[in-house]
């Protein structure tokens, strides 16, 4: 048996860091280097802002969005357009589309998408809260920003479903050319989405 | 005359029986003698590996580094493609299980194995493809779906996604009480991916029927009749999103039914491909042994005409075994048709006489326990 270079302490903190997501086990163990090694600049308070992070952090009761607030920030900012919501897979999702900064609108986080093949169905989503929300009253429009694979569209086609009969517009992302792209390096199956969806200049 | 793809070099490392193979080509085609064992057809499955896929053999890939090597595999060529000179090299570096096939172009790692479809496409014949019209239609699927991917690469990616909403499907429908809007959300998925397949299929029967036909009064080999059959066979004249419309009621209707029954009945995973002589004007199942070989030859070169066609660019044929059961005339006679598509075809034998027609249109090469002898 390989003999032991650190106790018991740090070595639990490599085996947690190494199940952070981008880091395995060896850039677990600098990272843990890094922190022993600046004890009091670093480690103290990224312990003392992940404990707070703990204490605080909620998921958000209106749209699932995470966040240490409840109703999330995105929720209560009023400069928003809450008429218009934006349904995403994650929270990731929420954050890549605000990055790109592009709409000013709610959102709303499912929490991933129907899988019967891992167990995943809809009352493990929340896509109950989803509906109340609209039938609510006053959104006007709905952007199903879901990834375009098996379950993503099924998912797509099972809220567009719930939804039937309330009054709110659905609409979801386009597929098609990418930014910068060129026509002659796109798959056929891109380009016809591409065609299909084509817009008025 | 399509542009000839043809590969000048090739290297093998810890591939099957070769621990270390560089091979100089010249452009025509390549005979590969030699006894049984030699890694005649090794050197085959080697090139079959420049198309997507598990190659010829649909090997795991944990089977093919060399016994007593310690990683993986490789396969390195230098090709002039369809889209000029390239440097390929593609293999394994052993690791784990199950992991994907890694691909580099021109030095530099590509991330799908797909992209070798911009280069070179592959088709190939062996003595394992001997049962296709005897065996299970699942086999007739894949060879089709093989047929369809080498001229529309979303094929795969389609059928994969059919598949996995099927999937989705059955598992919901062996639930006690599944929800009605996600059984409908998922067969929405079917039909739309399904239809899409089916229709890939059937242009691809109607393109290759049409190169059979015209074939037909060209040597002696007899010519088949493609029919697909067992989905909605008689609604493709139908605008797809009508067909997409029907296949869609055929599924919901059919809930009850397949749950019982523990999986789809209706669908494109159950379509067939029926194959008969012409001539005969018999299925081809019940043609003699040699019958079904030489059919069976005729619909790879139509097939690799078609690719030819389509892309401009004759696509690479791998012809394992292919003298064994023909006569001297008929020998000849496929060697003036491989010619004449105008790619490079590798053939294997075990006797160099058998390929005494093709004289100088081809590089013999002796293969022996896993290496060439000069």
């Amino acid at each position: 048996m390989a003999k032991r270079v650190t106790g018991p302490e740090i070595e639990k903190l490599i085996q947690l860091l190494a199940k952070v997501p981008g880091l395995g086990p060896r850039s677990a163990r600098r990272a843990a280097l890094h922190l022993v090694k600046k004890k009091d600049q670093l480690l103290g308070p990224l312990a003392d802002a992940m404990g707070e992070a703990h204490r605080k952090v909620r998921i958000c009761s209106c749209c699932g969005n995470v966040d240490t607030s409840d109703p999330c920030t995105v929720c209560t900012d009023v400069r928003r357009d809450h008429a218009m919501i934006i349904v995403v897979e994650d929270v990731s999702d929420l954050w890549a589309l605000e990055r790109a900064g592009a709409m000013n609108a709610a959102y709303h986080v499912l929490g991933g998408t129907l899988s019967p093949l891992d167990g995943v169905g809809p009352d493990d989503l929340n896509i109950r809260g989803l509906v109340d929300r609209v039938a609510k009253g006053g959104v006007r429009e709905l952007i199903i920003a879901v990834n375009a694979t098996v379950e993503g569209q099924t998912t797509a086609h099972y809220i567009t479903d719930q939804l039937s009969g309330l009054d709110v517009k659905i609409t979801r992302l386009a597929h098609g050319v990418p930014v910068g792209g060129e026509l002659d390096y796109l798959d056929e199956g891109t380009l016809t989405a591409a065609l299909r969806a084509r817009t008025a200049i | 005359m399509p542009h000839k793809v043809s590969l000048s070099r090739l290297k093998l490392t810890d591939f099957r029986n070769y621990a270390g193979l560089s091979l100089s080509l010249d452009g025509r085609h390549v005979v590969l003698t030699g006894q049984n064992g030699a890694g005649k057809t090794n050197l085959m499955e080697a090139v079959s590996f420049l198309s997507p896929g598990r190659g010829l053999r649909r090997a795991a890939y944990a089977d093919v580094p060399r016994a007593g090597s310690d990683g993986g595999f490789s396969v390195f060529v230098t090709l002039d493609g369809m889209m000029g000179e390239v440097d390929i090299g593609t293999g394994t570096d052993g690791g784990d299980e199950g992991t994907a096939r890694k691909l580099r172009l021109n030095g530099t790692a590509v991330k799908t194995v797909d992209e070798l479809l911009d280069h070179l496409r592959v088709v190939w014949l062996t003595p394992s493809m001997d049962g296709l019209f005897t065996g299970p239609s699942a086999d007739r699927r894949r060879f089709l779906d093989r047929l369809v991917l080498s001229l529309d690469p979303e094929h795969g990616r389609r059928a994969a996604d059919f598949e996995k909403a099927m999937r989705g499907r059955n598992r919901l429908l062996s639930d006690h009480r599944p929800d009605p809007a996600w059984l409908t959300a998922l067969e929405k998925q079917m039909a739309e991916l399904g239809i899409a397949m089916a229709h890939a299929r059937h242009e691809l029967v109607s393109l290759l029927s049409g190169l059979v036909e015209a074939a037909r009064d060209d040597g002696p080999f007899p010519s088949a009749t493609l029919r697909l059959s067992g989905f909605l066979d008689d609604e493709w004249q139908r605008p797809a999103y009508e067909i997409e419309e029907i296949y869609l009621d055929m599924l919901q209707s059919g809930r009850y039914r397949d749950a019982a029954a523990g999986r789809t009945l209706d669908g494109p995973h159950r379509a067939d491909l029926l194959i008969r002589h012409r001539e005969k004007d018999m299925e081809a199942e019940r043609c003699s042994t040699g019958e079904q070989k030489a059919l069976l030859i005729g619909l790879i070169l139509a097939h690799a005409g078609l690719v030819a066609g389509m892309t401009g660019h004759a696509p690479v044929l791998l012809l394992d075994e292919i003298a064994a059961h023909l006569d001297e005339g008929r020998r000849a006679a496929l060697f003036d048709r491989v010619d004449a598509l105008g790619g490079q075809s590798f053939m294997t034998g075990t006797d160099r006489s058998m390929f005494d027609a093709l004289g100088d249109r081809a590089q013999f090469l002796t293969v022996s326990n896993g290496g060439i002898l000069a």
